[in-house]
C-alpha cells in the first residue's frame, strides 16, 4: 500500500515531465536532450526564490511556469528555428540536427548550473509533515506535487482536446505538411508546442524541488525517465504518457523498497528494453 | 599507393616522438592518440550511418573497469582480450534491441547507457563486494601505453578505410543517404548497422582499457566520465564525421584546445565547450575538411 502510494505520487512528477517532452517531439519535432537540464533550473530556480527571496513555492510556481514557457520560446526562436529551416522539410535531418544541439546545449546548462550553485544534492524543507492517506503517511509537500501535476496534466489535455488551439495543436502534431492547407503557421504553432512543452518542464521541475533532494548532475536521469514514459506511451500520446508515468513511477517505487534504490535506473531501462523488444510503437499506440 | 605510404611514414614518425619529448608532452601525446582513437572508432558508425551514438563513455569505462577488476588476476593481454570480448557482448546487446527499429531509440538508449553501466557497477560494488575503487598496478610506462594507444588509433583509421572500400562500407553509406532506398536495394539494414557498431564500440572499450593504467586509482564516477562522450562527438563533428582523417583533424586541436581550458577555467569550461558544440552544429554541420571543399571549389570558380 505505501508503495502503491508513493508510487502514485510520484509517478505524477514524472507523467507531468514526459507530458512536456511529447509535446516538444511531438508538435515541434525537437528531441529535445537538455529537457532534464531545463527541469533542473527550474528545481533550483525554485529553491533559490524560497531561500533567498522567502516565496512560497507555490508563489514561487506561478512565476516559474510563465518564466518557462519564456525559455522555450526563446530556445525555439533562435536556436531550433534555424535548424527546422535547414532540413528544409526532411524529418531525419532534423532529428539528427537536434540531437546535436540540445546535446551541445545540455552541457552548456549543466556547465551554468555546476558553477551557479556547485555539484551537492540540493534540498528545502517545506511542509514535510506527514499526512494519512488510506493509512499511508505521505509527506504534504509531495500530495501537493501531486496536485500540481494533476492540475496541469489534466489541464492539458481538457486543452488539447477541447479547445480550438488544442485541436490546432493536434493537427501540426499529426501532419504537419498539409497544416498549411488549412491556414495553419506551423512555425508559431510549433513554436508555442515547443515552449508550452518547456513550461510544463519547469513545472515539473518545481514540484520534484518541492520533495526530492537533487543536484545539477541529474539532469540525464530526467531526461531519460520522460523519454522512455513517451516511449511506452506512444509518441504523441498524452493519456498514454500519464498512464505510463503513474506505471514508471509505481515500478521504481516498488524496486527501491524491495530491492535497492540504487537499481532504479535499471528498472527503467528494463521496462524500456521489455517496450522495445515487445511493442516498440508504445503500449498504447498504434503499429504505423 | 602514395597515401598510404604517407600514412605509414607519419605512423612511424609518430611512433618515434616518444624518444624525444619530455614526460609531460608524452602525456599531452597520450590524451591526443586516445581522442583519436575514440573520434575516429565512432565516426567508423555514426559518421557513416547518421545515428548518433551517446554512449562512448559506457563502453570507455568498461574497459577501463574491466582491466581494473582483473589486472591482478589475469595476464596483461588476456586483460585486454576480456575487455573487447565485454565491450562487443554490451554493444551486440544494445545492437539487437534497438538498431532494429528507428534510430531514435537508438539514441535514446545511448544517451542513458553510461548511466546505467555507472548505477549498475556502482551498486554492484557498493552492496557485493562492498569496495567503491579499485586500483591498477600494471607494469607499464608512459612509453608503452603511447605505443599502444597510437596503434589503436591506426588500426581504427585503417580499419575504417579498409570497410569503406568494402560491401561493407558501401551498405553503411547507403543506410547514412535513405534507408529505405538502401533496404530496396537489398541491404540487410540491421544486420549491416550491428556489425559496424559493434566493431566501433569494441575499439572504444579497447581504447578504455589501455588508457586504465594511466589513473592507477579507478571508480565508476571517474572511468565514467560523460565528457568523453561529448568530446568525442565533437572531435568527430568538427573534422567531418564521415570523412576517413575528419575525426583526426577534428580531435588534435579539440584536445589541445580542452586542455588549455581545464587547465585556465577548470569551472567554466563544460559551458564553453557547449558553446563551441553547438557553434560547430550551426556553423559546420559538415565538418572542417566538407568547409575547406566548399572554399575551394567557390575560390576556383572565382579564379576562372
Amino acid at each position: 500500500m505505501t508503495t502503491l502510494v508513493l508510487g502514485l505520487v510520484l509517478g505524477g512528477t514524472y507523467a507531468l515531465l514526459a507530458l512536456g517532452l511529447t509535446l516538444q517531439y511531438g508538435i515541434a519535432r525537437i528531441m529535445n536532450l537538455a529537457y532534464g537540464e531545463v527541469t533542473l533550473l527550474a528545481a533550483f530556480g525554485l529553491v533559490f526564490l524560497f531561500q533567498t527571496a522567502g516565496l512560497p513555492p507555490l508563489v514561487a510556481i506561478i512565476l516559474i511556469a510563465p518564466a518557462g514557457y519564456l525559455t522555450g520560446w526563446l530556445l525555439y526562436t533562435f536556436m531550433m528555428r534555424p535548424l527546422v529551416q535547414r532540413a528544409g522539410g526532411k524529418p531525419g535531418k532534423l532529428e539528427v540536427d537536434s540531437i546535436l544541439a540540445t546535446f551541445g546545449l545540455l552541457f552548456v546548462l549543466q556547465g551554468i548550473m555546476l558553477v551557479l550553485f556547485g555539484a551537492n544534492f540540493t534540498s528545502i524543507s517545506y511542509l514535510d509533515q506527514g499526512i494519512n492517506v488510506l493509512g499511508v503517511s505521505v509527506a504534504l509537500n509531495r500530495l501537493i506535487a501531486f496536485g500540481i501535476c494533476l492540475v496541469a496534466g489534466v489541464g492539458l489535455i481538457v486543452l488539447l482536446h477541447w479547445s480550438r488551439w488544442g485541436l490546432i495543436l493536434r493537427a501540426v502534431a499529426l501532419t504537419p505538411g498539409s497544416a498549411p492547407l488549412v491556414g495553419i503557421d506551423v512555425n508559431k504553432v510549433s513554436r508555442q508546442g515547443f515552449a508550452l512543452g518547456t513550461a510544463l518542464a519547469a513545472v515539473g521541475g518545481a514540484s520534484i524541488a518541492m520533495y526530492q533532494t537533487f543536484s545539477a548532475n541529474d539532469g540525464v536521469i530526467f531526461t531519460m525517465k520522460a523519454l522512455i514514459i513517451v516511449i511506452m506511451g506512444g509518441v504523441g500520446n498524452v493519456a498514454g504518457a500519464l498512464a505510463a508515468g503513474f506505471a514508471l513511477g509505481l515500478v521504481e517505487t516498488f524496486v527501491a523498497t524491495t530491492f535497492d534504490p540504487g537499481l532504479t535506473l535499471a528498472a527503467t531501462f528494463a521496462i524500456f528494453l521489455a517496450v522495445l523488444i515487445w511493442r516498440p510503437q508504445g503500449l498504447f499506440g498504434r503499429r504505423s | 599507393m602514395i597515401r598510404l605510404a604517407i600514412a605509414l611514414l607519419g605512423l612511424v614518425a609518430l611512433a618515434l616522438v616518444p624518444l624525444f619529448v619530455s614526460e609531460y608532452e608524452l602525456g599531452l601525446m597520450i590524451g591526443m592518440a586516445t581522442y583519436v582513437a575514440l573520434a575516429s572508432a565512432w565516426a567508423l558508425f555514426s559518421g557513416q550511418t547518421n545515428y548518433i551514438s551517446l554512449a562512448t563513455v559506457a563502453f570507455y569505462g568498461t574497459g577501463a573497469y574491466t582491466v581494473a577488476v582483473l589486472n591482478e588476476s589475469l595476464p596483461y593481454p588476456a586483460v585486454l582480450l576480456c575487455a573487447a570480448l565485454i565491450g562487443a557482448g554490451m554493444a551486440l546487446l544494445v545492437g539487437l534491441s534497438t538498431l532494429r527499429l528507428s534510430g531514435i531509440y537508438f539514441v535514446i538508449f545511448t544517451f542513458g547507457l553510461a548511466e546505467l553501466v555507472r548505477q549498475l557497477i556502482t551498486w554492484y560494488e557498493v552492496s557485493i563486494t562492498g569496495t567503491l575503487g579499485r586500483y591498477i598496478f600494471l607494469d607499464l610506462t608512459a612509453r608503452d601505453i603511447y605505443w599502444q594507444m597510437l596503434a589503436l588509433a591506426a588500426v581504427a583509421i585503417g580499419l575504417t578505410a579498409w570497410i569503406n572500400r568494402t560491401r561493407l562500407g558501401l551498405a553503411l553509406r547507403a543506410i547514412g543517404d535513405d534507408e529505405v532506398v538502401a533496404a530496396h536495394s537489398g541491404i540487410h539494414l540491421a544486420r549491416t548497422k550491428l556489425i559496424a557498431f559493434t566493431l566501433s564500440a569494441t575499439l572504444i572499450t579497447l581504447v578504455g582499457a589501455v588508457a586504465s593504467p594511466r589513473w592507477v586509482y579507478v571508480e565508476p564516477l571517474i572511468v565514467f566520465n560523460p565528457t568523453v562522450s561529448f568530446l568525442t562527438v565533437i572531435m568527430a563533428l568538427l573534422g567531418g564525421a564521415n570523412r576517413l582523417w575528419g575525426p583526426l583533424v577534428g580531435a588534435v586541436p579539440l584536445f589541445l584546445l580542452f586542455e588549455w581550458l581545464s587547465v585556465n577555467f577548470p569551472d567554466t569550461y563544460p559551458i564553453f565547450l557547449g558553446l563551441l558544440f553547438i557553434a560547430v552544429v550551426f556553423v559546420l554541420p559538415n565538418g572542417l575538411l566538407a568547409g575547406l571543399d566548399d572554399l575551394r571549389a567557390r575560390f576556383g570558380r572565382r579564379g576562372k
